[in-house]
């Protein structure tokens, strides 16, 4: 063959190539091995859903609850996710119904609406957007589906049954409390109180920016500097590097989130100070591991993914017409704003269950 | 390697101490002009960009003095504004650390460019690597193999791109836009969207950030290994000249014997090596691998390569002026942190940074010398 027409056949292969080809496969290989993720140890994810006890949970009426939230962009919505299929999946009187998690509306809108032609009992729904998904929850409604809303609120009381979220202007007292009082009682006069933030613009942000610097005034205090991230690790590190540089002494920080702690976290660490305390935001369950380990970080302020299955035990009772125990009203209450918890060396061990892996 | 400036076009040759930059007042027509006929010529496998490029040098050296002066103003405003906080050793290296993951992707992203190429994937690309090299799987072998697998990893992406653009026939934007979205898309698979913490027993990697040698970190001596590198390579080798060469007018440097194709799969090789070098930098920083990594790198880095005088339809172009473009852009976000300004207007003063500094070129390039 090669003799007949070396030239069309081209050159053939040199021992060189044969050697980068072989060593590129080999390459190939090897970092193929590598894309394994799954861990043998204990360090996945646990189920988080809470524990089964009180008269309601006794199995009742058969229910269908239909879910539908954003596509997981970060570990927080993960844990949304998988918290509520952990609880749904603790009763045996729940027919559990997710939808194909999406971060396009249109896409959450059909999926929602195809849940209300499949005639479920009660919707769980985290939207996208609570403003652009009203319409459909308010569909819902009119066609005498229940709706929990998750988290981002709908605009419109008639689009819900139920709203259960987080409390980010009580994440940020939360947060101010916590630092004003420990600083208080160390005496500290005129503290340097450093702020990182998520992404600016982000009304959430500005939220808990508010209600940590409302707190701090109550205690006579004021945020000495705030720099915005991104709620990444590496922007987290880029700012806290900077702002390490700026302030020769700091007294305390808030980062605003656990998963971009990582990076300041780091940041403080290659900078080798430890002249103040920092308390995180979130609860993810890294930041617990922190604070259980001792260090910079002493407390993190949650906003926790338990508020799914939260949501999931609500729709639940709303389907089977119960109430809430503790509550002398028959039915579930329209609104639930879950508090911000403090987790700190002290009770970590109570909350490590409830930390998400972000 | 030593060819003295012949066809001395249009400028007064200077002799920098640097050697041979491919900047001029005129330097992309006059090099044009100078290659084409070079090319018609026998063909031989010498490139013929080198003495083109030779030719023209003196102002490249000035606009590395005007960046060199805009950085020294920059440090005027750092010590006007924050006396105690700015000149202090822990400042300089936090800024050299900062640059230093920006800075190695910048290096591989001017080949590319003066190849006359673009890589928009390099942020993705960084970050894919970074958690290709921080799975369960990859953290099971050790420090070593991760770094190994992060380099693979970088260079394997910059090869894929190479391939599509130089045998595929894709225009580089397409093709690197393709890879920095499915870069992304694959490193947010792998790592189910979460961050990936380096282990204790991996820690080695992670020294590298801590580890001071005369005061500076290591990754600090990783960044100045690369530069260093990629001037070499750039301007006292043959790869370098056949950038150049192919950057500048691929059709004659096709004729001289160049095979600009494999030449081109190598520049984004190089780009995708440096990214995977980037992503040990970024691993040692913040302790983890993520797919939120490099986000808009890309242009961080095409900035800092423009802003350093590198032509973007390729032909011309240095290293060490992206790296001040980098250290610049460090700078800045440096500066409006120590006095407390929000990002928002860091990211306004950047823009006027970018359009402040290629009016200047355009200005050099009409002025005679």
């Amino acid at each position: 063959m090669r003799e007949q027409s070396p030239r069309q056949q081209g050159p053939r292969p040199s021992r060189r190539n044969l050697l980068l080809g072989g060593a590129a496969i080999a390459a190939g290989g090897l970092a193929a091995a590598c894309t394994s993720n799954t861990d043998d140890g204990d360090s996945g994810t646990k189920p988080q859903a809470g524990t089964l006890a009180g008269d309601n949970d006794k199995a009742g009426k058969q229910v269908t609850i239909g879910f539908s939230a954003p596509a997981a962009d970060h570990g927080w919505i993960a844990a949304i996710a998988k918290n509520a299929e952990e609880q749904a999946k603790k009763y045996s009187d729940v027919t559990f119904k997710p939808v194909e998690p999406t971060n396009d509306i249109n896409q959450q809108i059909s999926a929602v609406e195809s849940l209300i032609q499949a005639k479920v009992d009660v919707l769980v729904i985290l939207p996208n957007d609570g403003e652009q998904l009203n319409q459909v929850g308010r569909k819902a409604m009119d066609a005498g589906v229940p709706v929990v809303n998750l988290d981002r609120v709908f605009p419109d009381h008639l689009s819900y049954r139920t709203w259960v979220g987080g409390d980010n202007y009580g994440m940020g007292v939360s947060a101010g409390h916590y630092i004003g009082k420990k600083l208080k009682d160390k005496g500290v006069a005129d503290p340097v109180i450093v702020e990182i933030q998520g992404i600016a613009t982000l009304p959430l942000t500005q939220d808990r920016s508010k209600g940590f610097a409302d707190a701090l005034k109550s205690y006579g205090f004021d945020v000495t500097a705030k720099q915005d991230a991104k709620f990444t690790v590496e922007s987290g590190n880029q700012v806290a590097s900077n702002l390490l540089q700026a302030h020769k002494k700091i007294d305390a920080i808030w980062n605003h989130d656990d998963d971009q702690g990582v990076g300041v976290l780091a940041a403080i660490k290659q900078s080798g100070r430890d002249e103040f305390f920092m308390v995180g935001g979130a609860g993810s369950a890294n930041a617990m591991r922190e604070i259980k380990a001792g260090g910079v970080l002493e407390a993190t302020v949650t906003y926790s993914p338990t508020m799914a299955a939260s949501a999931i035990k609500l729709g639940r009772l709303i389907a089977q017409g119960k109430g809430m125990a503790d509550l002398v009203e028959l039915q579930v209450p329209q609104s639930i704003t879950l508090a911000s918890e403090t987790i700190t060396k002290d009770n970590v061990d109570r909350y490590m269950p409830l930390g998400f892996e972000s | 390697m030593t060819e003295t400036s012949q066809g001395s076009g249009g400028s007064a040759p200077r002799t920098p101490p640097e050697g041979r930059e491919a900047d001029g007042p005129d330097g992309r027509l006059v090099s044009l002009a100078k290659r084409v006929p070079v090319g018609k010529g026998p063909g031989g496998p010498r490139p013929p960009a080198g003495a083109g490029a030779a030719a023209v040098r003196g102002p490249g050296e000035i606009r590395h003095l005007g960046l060199a002066a805009a950085l020294v103003l920059l440090a005027g405003v750092g010590l006007a504004t924050q006396p105690e906080n700015f000149a202090t050793s822990g400042n300089v290296v936090a800024i050299l650390v900062l640059a230093a993951t920006i800075g190695v992707i910048t290096v591989g992203q001017t080949f590319v460019i003066i190849g006359g190429g673009i890589d928009l994937s390099v942020g993705s690309v960084m970050a894919l690597a970074s958690v290709w090299a921080t799975t369960v799987a990859t953290q099971s072998y050790g420090p070593a193999v991760m770094a190994l697998c992060a380099i693979l990893v970088g260079t394997g992406t910059g090869v894929v791109s190479g391939l599509l653009i130089s045998y595929g026939r894709l225009v580089p934007f397409i093709a690197t836009l393709a890879m920095l979205v499915a870069a992304r898309g694959l490193a947010q698979r792998m790592s189910d969207r979460k961050t990936q913490l380096i282990r204790p027993e991996n820690d080695a990697l992670v020294a590298l950030s801590t580890t001071r040698v005369l005061g500076l970190p290591l990754v600090v001596y990783i960044f100045a290994a690369v530069a260093f590198a990629g001037w070499l390579l750039l301007n006292r080798t043959t790869f370098g000249r056949r950038t150049f060469a192919v950057g500048g007018n691929p059709e004659a440097a096709r004729l001289a014997g160049i095979d600009v194709r494999r030449h081109t799969l190598a520049l984004y090789a190089l780009s995708g090596f440096c990214c995977g070098i980037a992503a040990i930098i970024i691993m040692a920083r913040t302790t983890t691998g993520s797919s939120t990594h490099g986000d808009l790198y890309e242009l961080d880095a095409i900035a800092a390569v423009i802003i350093g005088g590198t032509l973007l339809t390729g032909g011309r172009g240095t290293v060490v002026g992206s790296i001040l473009g980098v250290l610049i852009f460090t700078l800045i976000t440096n500066l409006f942190i120590l006095n407390g300004l929000q990002t928002s207007d860091q990211l306004i003063a950047k823009g006027a940074i970018i359009v402040a500094a290629v009016l200047l070129q355009r200005r050099g390039l009409r002025s005679p010398t």
